[in-house]
């Protein structure tokens, strides 16, 4: 089966953030395919890649980053979100002349498109709410 | 392929009432899609807004677009409109007022749902 997985929990401030990405191994694990991860709303926060948690913690951004990188799956965090939130990848930063960008390997920022093309191409959509 | 989207937020508490309508907009551009105000979601449709003073976008006049974006079926859930005594005519836009009965049915006739 072919599942889209959307995001609107922020690490951390939200259970959903973490339940998705187990959510989303077990797709795998269990022989299923996942069209695209598209987070959304304070979702996009996950790819921070300047979150830095407590040494006993999960860094739950980096094991994102990870999972899409190791299984080869898209992670997209929406660009409106993204430039409310202060998520910039190189180009973002460039064009709004900020210091710094910050997005996390593993990811990509794109449009909201995603979300719908992740939806209209997929068997299900399970949505992790903040 | 049928959308449906699901608005239940208060519309200036968060942003999620704002960027469900920007994905309910941006979903219209490639399928059929309807929108389903429920709980505190029905409040996004009031007339008469004024949240320039808070500082958030007064975005319910987008909600006068949604026909022209081809978004043609706009429920309301009854029980929350009774619970913030709203009416029909209180409404931004036309909307057709709906039982808990012909929800389920919505849900069961849209492929996907986008909750926000």
């Amino acid at each position: 089966m072919k599942f889209s997985i959307v995001v609107y929990g922020a690490p951390y401030s939200s259970e959903g953030c973490l339940s998705a990405l187990k959510f989303a191994e077990s797709v795998i694990t269990n022989g299923h395919e996942i069209v695209r991860v598209f987070f959304y709303q304070d979702g996009v926060y996950t790819a921070n890649v300047l979150i830095a948690p407590p040494q006993d913690e999960i860094d739950i951004s980096q094991a994102w980053g990870q999972f899409g990188i190791d299984h080869d799956i898209e992670l997209i965090a929406c660009i409106a979100s993204c430039l409310r939130r202060g998520i910039l990848d190189e180009t973002e930063a460039s064009r709004y002349e900020k210091r710094s960008d910050n997005l996390r390997a593993g990811f990509t920022i794109s449009g909201l498109g995603q979300l719908i093309d992740a939806s209209l191409n997929a068997d299900r959509v399970v949505t992790f709410g903040a | 392929m049928k959308l449906l989207f699901i608005q239940s937020a208060a519309p200036h508490g968060s942003i999620s009432a704002q960027e469900g309508l920007d994905a309910l907009l941006m979903g219209s551009a490639f399928s059929e899609c309807s929108v389903l105000f429920t709980n505190e979601g029905v409040l996004q449709l009031i007339q008469n807004q004024a949240p320039d003073e808070l500082g958030t976008k007064n975005f319910s006049l987008t909600f006068g677009a949604l026909r022209d974006y081809g978004v043609s079926q706009i429920f309301c859930r009854q029980s929350s409109m009774q619970r913030y005594g709203l009416n029909a005519s209180d409404c931004v836009i036309d909307v057709e007022v709906v039982n808990d009965d012909v929800i389920r049915q919505l849900l069961n006739e849209h492929d996907k749902v986008h909750n926000f």
